[in-house]
């Protein structure tokens, strides 16, 4: 599978990371160096084989359903870029 | 002192010969003195390490202290400290403030411990140089003009140049294991699940382990008893009894043969193409002592091990990607000066905000789970994933341990591979299958690889069974009672 810049750039953007058109160019290159060694895989057999998502095979556990968690909003909102009347501030997006 | 276990320190302690204050202004001096050419330290805080201290030597005084009340460790900046600038090596978090503490860090406080500070990493957690931090690269304390390893580069260096009694680390695909084998000494990477990762900051959560770096295995077993155990607040933390860590250490030390009857495993395909002869030389010196102790050693093969590099590239940019689309400079860090809407804010902000190989990391990840595509890569790299750990259980129905090195090479020149990302991600061959396992693996100082007139430490990769930490640590330590490697410290440090 080889990618191109125009590929680059839409993947960037799925990612929302403002990318240049230099930048695309210099990124299509180690991306395909990267992209060529995780090719490797598709010369392996995987029939039947079960993904592996953990190591361990747990479940998930459930917790009563109480509350655990103290207000912090205060203190979790100090560090917000910003913030008023206890919300947090994005750019405007409804007209 | 400086050189002392985290045992001898403790005895200091409790007879009074020093007092916890004591003991870290004097780390903290050499932190003053030595930090700003080995750049292992982002944030120091001398006030509030001071403030730990006397409350250490308080509770020394009173008699409730524990094994590692009153002494200094540092603290990986992965780790949310409240109150403390919790960077994780990122423009993006470069002034976030911790609101809370993270587990590993409320088991160091609970257990009177001294947060000295918080350590240089690669951005994120992703490198193996140290040099994708934000904050700078960090310098081998054996050659300042190679890299300490990474992506725990900082806290490599700190112990290393005895800048801290122990540190943490955290271990996704190798970084406390390559960073203690390139700055020499002993560095372990727990079973996956024993060390709660609830406020560790997520790189790729299915592997992200964390674990102590320290001068000997000794030390180890004693951070290990306060770092592990279940948390409820981490989905994947394991419900196990406590252990005892250090349970094992003295078993047989008197005998000249501690660890007869004891199988290691050396896996032919670690000591194949791509791993440098010097370092093949001091791993086999490594493993014939072993013999010397009473060690059985058996060829083993774990068939898949090439495999891993590319499995792991697809698996934890995959992890990434997700785990990093929280940073969207809205309720937290870096959020751009100018844009013009939403949509802009986000791109601005993140692009802004990560640095190269993380913004490489999250394209690779964004790719192999877009539509079309996620059978052929993510669910492909699931599916060896097993077959790997099924190599390594069939390898431990031979053998009770697996050894072989941690690295490639030695510690390289600063700037030799960051143009090549897969040169780069090579260095990371024989710890990656570790973490795709969720198996231990732990480095020990294994001797020196003369290179270009330097010797540079290399280090023995010890791969245990599942929980078999506590056995990890003794056939670690029965090494360190006939060997001075780990006590070896770098010139110009003291």
């Amino acid at each position: 599978m080889s990618l191109s810049t125009t590929d680059v750039k839409r993947i960037a953007h799925l990612a929302r990371i403002e990318i240049s058109d230099t930048e695309a160019e210099a990124t299509l290159q180690k991306l395909t160096g990267i992209l060529g060694l995780i090719e490797q895989m598709q010369a392996v057999d995987t029939t039947g084989i079960t993904p592996m998502s953990h190591s361990q095979d747990v479940t998930q556990r459930l917790r009563e359903d109480v509350v655990t968690k103290t207000n912090q909003r205060e203190e979790f909102q100090k560090i917000a870029p910003a913030t008023e009347n206890g919300l947090y501030l994005v750019p405007k997006v409804i007209e | 002192m400086i050189n002392s276990s985290l045992k001898q320190l403790g005895a200091m302690l409790a007879s009074k010969q020093i007092s916890s204050v004591e003991m870290t202004q004097e780390f903290l001096d050499r932190i003053a003195q030595h930090n700003a050419e080995l750049n292992a330290y982002i944030t120091v805080d001398a006030e509030k390490s001071l403030a730990q201290a006397v409350a250490a030597d308080q509770r020394i005084a009173n008699g409730t202290a524990e094994p590692l009340t009153g002494i200094p460790i540092a603290q990986k900046d992965i780790f949310v400290a409240k109150g403390w600038k919790t960077t994780c090596g990122s423009r993006m978090l470069e002034n976030f403030i911790g609101p809370y503490d993270a587990s590993v860090i409320e088991r160091f406080d609970a257990a009177g411990a001294v947060n000295l500070g918080k350590t240089n990493m690669d951005e994120f957690a992703m490198g193996s140089s140290n040099e994708t931090s934000y904050f700078g690269g960090v310098k081998n304390p054996w050659d300042r003009s190679r890299v300490p390893g990474g992506s725990s580069g900082g806290s490599a260096a700190a112990v290393a140049a005895r800048l801290c009694a122990a540190a943490t680390g955290t271990d996704t695909g190798g970084s406390i294991r390559q960073p203690a084998s390139l700055c020499g000494f002993s560095g372990l990477k727990p079973t996956y699940g024993l060390v709660s990762r609830y406020g560790m900051i997520a790189f790729a959560s299915s592997l992200d382990q964390a674990g102590p770096m320290a001068k000997s295995c000794e030390d180890m077993a004693l951070m290990m008893n306060v770092m592990t155990g279940f948390d409820e607040r981490d989905s994947t933390s394991l419900q196990r009894d406590k252990e005892d860590y250090t349970r094992d250490l003295a078993k047989h030390e008197s005998s000249d043969r501690p660890l007869a009857g004891l199988k290691v495993g050396q896996p032919r395909e670690f000591f194949a193409e791509g791993l440098d002869a010097t370092v093949a030389k001091v791993v086999q010196d490594a493993i014939e002592q072993y013999r010397k102790l009473g060690a059985e050693i058996v060829d083993i093969s774990l068939p898949n091990t090439k495999l891993s590099i590319p499995v792991y590239y697809v698996l934890a940019p995959a992890e990434a990607s997700s785990n990093l689309s929280r940073y969207d400079g809205v309720r937290y860090g870096h959020r751009a000066a100018q844009y013009t809407d939403l949509m802009d804010m986000y791109c601005k902000t993140r692009a802004e905000g990560f640095g190269a190989e993380v913004k490489r990391r999250i394209l690779i990840g964004t790719y192999v789970l877009s539509a079309g595509y996620y059978d052929a890569y993510y669910l492909k790299a699931q599916q060896i994933r097993r077959l790997i750990a099924q190599d390594f259980e069939q390898a431990f129905k031979q053998c009770d341990i697996i050894m072989g090195p941690t690295a490639p090479g030695t510690a390289f020149r600063a700037g030799e591979k960051t143009n090549d990302p897969v040169a780069m991600y090579l260095e990371d061959l024989y710890t990656i299958a570790v973490n795709l396992a969720g198996l231990p693996g732990m480095s020990i100082p294994a001797g020196f690889a003369e290179v270009e007139g330097k010797n540079l430490p290399v280090g023995l990769q010890v791969i245990g069974n599942y929980f078999d930490e506590a056995r990890m640590l003794n056939v670690g330590h029965a090494y360190q009672q006939v060997t001075d490697w780990h006590t070896r410290m770098p010139e110009g440090i003291a």
